[in-house]
């Protein structure tokens, strides 16, 4: 299970990655940029709340999986 | 602890669960009276009022509420449980009573909105600050072995809170005629909020700290600095991060899906009348709210574990066919309509000298007794359609009345949603206290709490709809469904982590 655990962290930090893009580039940037106001309010969320929380704290759990800090003996 | 008597828990239960009650309650009648508020505070056609309702609406639920949870949390862990909820509770109930006493917009101009978002703002903060207390002050007083479901009790009050808010607008709206309800009526529930708020306060000021964090504190054990403990040190950060991705974020969206997607779903997508949707669900909850005890209890035999990621896994399977089902149960397409009842009326409306709408109002039968009312509004000026962004501006509102056959499936759908939202948000109070030591338990469970809540579950509404109205212009039959991928996408990773990196603890676990 620890092999496991480790080599998912490789996913999560993946994910990260992909979910940055796609909050950035599908979501946050189109609406920050289409000159309404509710989408303006929406695109701040997305790409200063939204953004940040999964790629640091999905990248950094990734990072822990992938050291071991989840591993059963610790 | 455990030889606490069973009258002593009620006693902390009923002050805590009451308190918190009571602050769902404030945080849900500004949103249940939203429609109000914005015409006394926001007018729409001032832009920048309308980015500061904007502003209201989204400040509070996402961005304000894990600031609450980190401001108090820290409170609680330095100074004490019951001292930090009962100042949530105070400040909740100050700016709801406020609320209700700032004149109008047309009366104050620009410091009407602005005092409605900072009272907004506060009332977001002492959300943050309060379930976490109430959480841990019931499971550090619950016996061992039963931590689930003494807390599950803390679980219904978001749920009854919603009630209470809608029971009181509803009595008020009987009380007074339309007219006085719209000139100041809307206040009273603002103001009821402030009774309630004094017996709650009057009832915690005379309980106890709790057992276990006045004992730590007696022994010189809390923490100086919570929010460095917490997420300075990477050994307690791993389980913050654990709570937020493996519990928190798809127990966030499960429970917004439950309760408030499929209540939009039903009223923009299905065009159910509004108040039938209001009922459905009402019935639906009604029905449901004793299963957060049920599992809470559960979670105290099998573990939190399985109860939460079954639910999770539940949700994830078996979202889709419940909102197809859902949605061709009342699709009139799949009906028979009695033609011969078909009425079709149209009435011209003038606005001013150039312009004027053209009101076509289609009212239509069906043979199981659904009745369907569509209203399309054509503007006109000088006499032609008028052109908007290249288009003539045509607005169609559709409204169905359905049969009761169609109105206890739909009750059926929505209380399974709704049990799936006990199963994961029954047992995750005493789920994350048991995540956390005594010194920084308030501050690391209240954030992933409202992280996953307010951030991951409260942006559910605007993503969904995103990818609703994206499949809709690319044709997609099944578009109505689209919206379903963002809690199961969050659910699915929630549960895959939760799975595979979460521990199920042993029932006598000591806290």
């Amino acid at each position: 299970m620890n092999q496991i655990k480790r080599a998912l962290g490789l996913v999560w930090i993946a994910l990260a990655a992909a979910a940055a893009y796609f909050c950035i580039f599908t979501f946050g940037l189109p609406k920050f940029m289409s000159g309404k106001q509710e989408d303006l309010v929406f695109g701040i969320i997305i790409l200063f709340i939204l953004t940040p929380l999964i790629v640091l704290g999905l990248g950094t759990f990734g990072y822990y999986s992938l050291m071991g800090d989840y591993d059963e003996k610790k | 602890m455990s030889t606490k008597s069973t009258k002593g828990i009620w006693k902390v239960i009923s002050a805590s669960s009451m308190g918190t009650m009571i602050e769902w309650y404030d945080f849900y009648i500004f949103g249940s009276l939203a429609v109000v508020i914005s015409t006394k505070f926001f007018p729409a056609d001032n832009p920048t009022a309308a980015f500061l309702a904007t502003l209201a609406t989204f400040a509070v639920g996402f961005v304000v509420r894990p600031f609450g949870a980190l401001f108090f949390g820290r409170l609680g862990d330095l100074i004490g449980r019951k001292y930090t909820f009962m100042v949530t509770l105070l400040l909740m109930g100050g700016a709801t009573f406020l609320i209700g006493c700032i004149p109008s917009y047309e009366t104050i101009g620009f410091m009407a909105p602005l005092l409605v978002l900072v009272l907004r703002m506060l009332q977001g903060l002492a959300l943050g600050g309060e379930y976490g207390g109430a959480a841990t002050y019931v499971a550090e007083h619950a016996p061992v072995g039963q931590r689930g479901y003494w807390t599950s009790w803390i679980q219904t009050t978001a749920t009854v809170g919603l009630f209470i808010s809608l029971m009181v607008i509803l009595a008020t709206r009987n009380v007074l005629t339309p007219e006085q309800f719209d000139l100041w009526g809307w206040r009273v529930p603002f103001w009821v909020s402030i009774i309630m708020v004094g017996v709650s306060y009057l009832i915690r000021k005379n309980m106890d700290e709790s057992p276990v964090f006045a004992k730590a504190k007696s022994e010189g054990k809390t923490s100086t600095n919570p929010l460095k403990e917490s997420f300075g040190n990477r050994y307690n950060l791993k389980f913050v991060l654990l709570a937020l991705f493996g519990a928190t974020m798809g127990q966030g969206v499960v429970w917004y899906t439950g309760q408030f997607y499929a209540m939009s779903f039903m009223k923009t997508v299905m065009s159910i009348d509004s108040s039938q949707v209001d009922t459905l669900l009402g019935i639906a909850l009604i029905l449901g709210t004793p299963f957060f005890i049920v599992f809470g209890w559960l979670s105290d035999k099998v573990g939190r574990k399985y109860i939460m990621m079954g639910g999770m896994l539940l949700a994830i399977l078996l979202y889709r066919p419940i909102y197809k089902t859902m949605y061709e149960t009342t699709s009139v397409k799949n009906k028979t309509e009695i033609v011969a009842n078909t009425k079709v009326v149209s009435e011209l409306k003038e606005n001013t000298k150039q312009t004027m709408d053209s009101i076509y109002t289609t009212n239509k039968e069906y043979s199981d007794g659904t009745t369907f009312l569509e209203v399309k509004t054509v503007s006109l000026e000088n006499g032609k359609a008028k052109i908007v962004d290249g288009k003539p501006k045509i607005e169609t509102k559709t409204t169905i009345n359905i049969n009761w056959n169609d109105k206890w499936t739909l009750i059926f759908l929505i209380f399974i949603q709704v049990i799936f939202v006990t199963m994961v948000y029954g047992p995750i109070a005493a789920f994350l206290v048991e995540m956390f030591p005594v010194k920084i338990r308030y501050t690391s469970m209240s954030l992933p709490y409202h992280v996953g809540n307010g951030i991951f579950g409260g942006l559910l509404p605007a993503i969904s709809t995103y990818f609703v109205i994206n499949a809709k212009e690319a044709g997609n039959p099944e578009f109505y469904l689209e919206g379903l991928w963002y809690p199961i996408v969050i659910a699915a990773v929630s549960f895959v982590v939760g799975m595979i990196y979460i521990k199920n603890k042993d029932k006598n676990t000591h806290i």
